[in-house]
């Protein structure tokens, strides 16, 4: 009578439009929360979701309705003490006896919290860096997929049928079903013979076996040259392109003059180069380098929150990386990238000897060296020796930002080399 | 008879069959009638989908459904909230929704519930059979969803979600709550839209016709009064009369109008329909195990989801959150059923005319002929008032104490029904705005009318967000005043129309 309707099927994602609807309306809230969760998440953790709320009052829709006030008489079940006529206090914040209002009239102060997938959440950071599409895709595609051959299946498409395996598998199945016809068939031949031999007058036992051979050589012919059944085809599966290790170095100068502002910005700079890698290397260590006038390595939280004073130099922290490198990354097994930022700064007669480290030591053993310097005034001795690196090196890039969305330039030549490092 | 399963897990067999058996009981033996019943099996995710876009197989798309759909997919993730068993859709075919989820018993009780209680409530009152069309509402919502969709196209998204936003602002009074609505039909919705639009925007040119009329006016000192009446449907009066807005726009309005004429019903009778549902699953059930249907365990099951469903906490207890819908309908029902079948000598006192009658019959008439105020106006017995330990609070923004104005008790008894009656009549429950005056002379600004109804005001921060919806909608200032009962106007509220709102035109 009823009809029975299997809807698992259909696609569970109708409210997905409507979803991007509401995160859409809500973009700058969302992006301030999104901001905020960069400034406390660590860089190695970007890829994922985040919860993210947003005031009640700027997602409720306005209706009207009545305020406190007037009279209003409610009926509630459950008296237990009162007779008519009783009076009694209004309870305090709607608790106890009132029932029910609290949630009408309160405003509500409580945030209205939802998670963002990690792919909205990828959006969001992305539209802040003004990355292009392509890129990213890129930084948010899974791994590099590759098919290999597995073997064969019962079932593909018709472009995969595998001609041998399929054949051979009816001539195998032919032969395995002919088999006891065909020995029936060779007795009753036999027999034939022996019966025509004999003088005896046998007509009905020949006439017998005259019909008997004609069904069996029927049975024979009917079984299928080919069958649905013996179709194979050829197999693929995916597996994931085998990538090998990097490391990422994280050199920031933490002197006085780098303030938070600048420390975020350089913290968005670095996940962007962290999402690059990690797409592109299966196995990633990112190493902390903090200097002023001496550099330590550190690990992220220090990185990021602890503040120095002084003045700075760029050698210490280039120096302290050439060592690590040679202690713990010997440059065949791993890919070196390098990521710079400082507000410019240097020790006058330091600039030159950085420049040098550079070019003779640190780039032949970088896959990648990023410098950006972020600061707003005028570019100072590091910025033209640095100049003078770049001329010579293609895997140097440098820029100077001033807001998030100047960081992509730096990694426009990383995305470039793309098609070359794939092939 | 051997019970149609034992075990837990459900198969579409088995869903067949218990189907048939629970048809046999309700329809065979206590008469309901109902739409043809279309069951669909859906994932926990379709749920939680159907939920936001309020149970409707098709909609619109609107952030607000992305924002229901947000909270409900957190607070279900979390495991704060259960989804609900059933979805149950006023068309025709009558669609009801079973989780995958659920177990086998869970699946007949959705269906005793929904596919059969629901369905012959929509099918049988007298609200539903008014205003809306269950054969329609289907292929209404696929015409709004399409309509909507090609607007976003030519006018933007911004443009048609802000529009939107305005009008669910004015969803509650987008009803003719005394006039009778005309019957949806999709086939003469398109065919009229074109022509309807074009005449309207004739109309509307015509009632803002600038150009002075010859002086043919000698008697101008009674100016015109625009609306001649106070409207109460804020939605139609604005589909037809606001001055600025483009055909496609006055379109839309009166979408979110016929989606909110649908829903109406609803409003009005939730003790009456999930009390009806959960009568008849309870009844059901019953049913299916005296005939040895189902077996002790599912039986079990059964009841405890039951009584959590009917579970009424005091006013004291922590999570008490109002009267629940489900518990009052299912103990009215179940009472009248007693009145009918063995009533005592208040019964006989207070129900003279149906006492002692025939259940079904009685049952029946009820569930059709009236909405929540009247029903519980109409049925409330002195013994549920007991059961329920019923008692009505006053209060008075002039006193300094809360006043206990009725208890269950002999004098109480009409007191509390009249109270709780007067509890669920919507005109009471929300403010009541109508539309006042338009200065067609002049600025060309609205004035909405709030009748105060026993001095109690507006919330004053939702008024005013609500207005400038309005203001949106209309293209002028707008202005609502409040009026108290001696007619003097306590509270106003005005928003003017700014410049930049202009943006809503042909964006």
């Amino acid at each position: 009578m009823a009809h029975i309707i299997d809807r698992r099927l259909n696609g569970k994602n109708k409210s997905a439009v409507n979803r991007e609807r509401f995160l859409r309306r809500f973009k700058a809230q969302i992006k301030e929360a999104v901001s905020k969760a960069i400034k406390g998440r660590s860089i190695t953790d970007i890829d994922s979701g985040e919860k993210v709320s947003i005031p009640v009052k700027d997602v409720s829709e306005p209706v009207f309705h009545h305020g406190k006030g007037g009279v209003t008489e409610n009926v509630h079940p459950g008296n237990e003490e009162f007779i008519k006529g009783d009076r009694f206090n209004r309870p305090q914040g709607g608790a106890g006896g009132g029932g029910g209002k609290a949630s009408q009239d309160g405003e509500g102060e409580d945030d209205f919290a939802f998670e963002l997938s990690r792919e909205e959440f990828m959006n969001v950071f992305f539209e802040d860096l003004a990355l292009p599409n392509l890129v990213k895709t890129q930084l948010m595609g899974i791994e590099e997929m590759k098919s290999v051959r597995a073997g064969y299946t019962s079932d593909g498409t018709p472009t995969n049928i595998s001609i041998v395996r399929s054949l051979r598998g009816a001539l195998a199945r032919r032969v395995a079903l002919s088999a006891p016809t065909l020995s029936e068939l060779n007795e009753v031949e036999e027999d034939l013979d022996t019966l025509l031999e004999s003088d005896e007058e046998h007509d009905i036992e020949v006439r017998e076996k005259r019909k008997r051979i004609h069904m069996l050589r029927e049975r024979l012919a009917s079984i299928p040259f080919i069958d649905p059944f013996d179709l194979r085809y050829n197999n693929r599966v995916r597996q994931p392109k085998p990538t090998s290790q990097a490391v990422m170095f994280c050199i920031m100068d933490v002197s006085g003059s780098m303030d938070e502002a600048k420390k975020d910005m350089a913290k968005r700079f670095f996940i962007l180069l962290y999402l690059f890698l990690q797409r592109n290397y299966e196995k990633i260590e990112v190493v902390f380098i903090r200097h002023h006038t001496s550099a330590v390595e550190v690990n992220e939280h220090d990185f990021f929150h602890s503040r120095e004073s002084g003045g700075t130099v760029v050698s210490s922290a280039l120096n302290l990386m050439k060592e690590i490198v040679y202690k713990r990354y010997n440059s065949s097994e791993w890919n070196i990238y390098v990521a710079q930022a400082s507000d410019g700064d240097n020790w006058d007669s330091d600039s030159a000897n950085c420049a040098q480290i550079l070019s003779e030591s640190l780039l032949p053993l970088c896959q990648y060296y990023a410098y950006v310097e972020i600061t707003e005034s005028e570019p100072q001795n590091l910025w033209y020796e640095y100049l003078k690196v770049k001329e010579r090196c293609k895997h140097f890039a440098m820029q100077r930002i001033h807001s998030t969305a100047d960081i992509y330039p730096v990694f426009r030549e990383i995305f470039k080399r793309q098609p070359a490092t794939r092939a | 008879m051997t019970p149609i399963s034992t075990g837990s897990e459900w198969t579409f067999d088995l869903l067949d069959e218990y189907e048939r058996a629970i048809r046999e009981i309700a329809v065979k033996e206590y008469g309901l009638d109902v739409y043809p019943v279309q069951l669909e099996v859906i994932s926990a995710e379709q749920m939680m989908d159907a939920y936001s876009s309020v149970g409707m197989p098709v909609n619109y798309h609107h952030w607000s459904f992305g924002k229901h759909f947000v909270s409900t997919e957190k607070s279900y993730k979390r495991g704060h909230m259960g989804l609900a068993y059933e979805i149950v859709i006023n068309s025709n075919p009558c669609i009801a929704y079973l989780m995958e989820e659920n177990s086998m018993t869970m699946q007949a009780l959705v269906i005793a519930h929904a596919a059969f209680g629901h369905n012959s409530f929509f099918k049988g009152n007298y609200l539903f059979r008014t205003w809306t069309d269950a054969s329609a509402i289907v292929d209404y919502l696929v015409f709004a969803k399409s309509y909507i969709a090609r607007c976003e196209e030519r006018y933007g998204i911004d443009a048609v979600e802000e529009l939107l936003d305005s009008c669910h602002a004015l969803m509650n009074y987008g009803v003719d709550r005394y006039k009778r609505p005309q019957k949806l039909s999709l086939a003469k919705e398109q065919a009229r839209q074109e022509e309807r639009e074009q005449y309207l925007q004739m109309q509307v040119n015509d009632l803002w016709r600038t150009i002075p009329r010859p002086a043919k006016s000698g008697g101008e000192h009674e100016p015109v009064r625009f609306p001649s009446e106070p409207q109460e449907n804020l939605l139609y009066f604005i589909e037809k009369s606001a001055p600025l807005l483009e055909p496609w726009q006055r379109e839309i309005v009166r979408i979110v109008r016929k989606v909110a004429q649908y829903f109406y019903p609803q409003r009005q009778t939730q003790v009456m329909n999930e009390g009806w549902a959960t009568f008849w699953h309870y009844t059901i059930m019953n049913r299916l195990f005296a005939k040895g249907l189902v077996t002790d365990g599912a039986m079990m099951e059964f009841l405890q989801s039951h009584t959590n469903v009917v579970y009424q906490p005091p006013v004291t207890a922590r999570w008490y959150n109002g009267i629940n819908p489900y518990a009052l309908g299912f103990a009215m029902y179940q009472d009248i059923k007693r009145i009918c079948e063995e009533p005592t000598e208040e019964d006989r006192l207070w129900f003279p005319d149906i006492a002692g009658s025939n259940w079904q019959q009685t049952l029946d008439f009820a569930m059709k002929n009236f909405k929540d105020e009247s029903f519980v106006s109409q049925y409330l017995s002195p013994k549920l008032i007991r059961d329920f330990r019923f008692f009505s609070i006053r209060d008075d923004d002039r006193d300094s104490t809360l006043l206990v104005s009725a208890i269950h008790d002999d004098e109480g008894y009409r007191d509390v029904r009249q109270k709780l009656s007067e509890q669920y009549n919507l005109g009471s429950r929300e403010p009541n705005i109508q539309v006042w005056s338009v200065n067609v002379r002049g600025d060309r600004g609205l004035t909405l009318r709030h009748t105060m109804h026993r001095r109690r005001p507006l919330e004053a921060g939702s008024a005013h967000e609500v207005l400038k919806h309005v203001a949106r909608l209309w293209g002028f200032d707008v202005r609502l005043e409040s009026v108290n009962e001696a007619g003097d106007v306590e509270q106003t509220f005005e928003v003017k129309h700014l410049p930049e709102q202009l943006s809503l035109q042909s964006a």
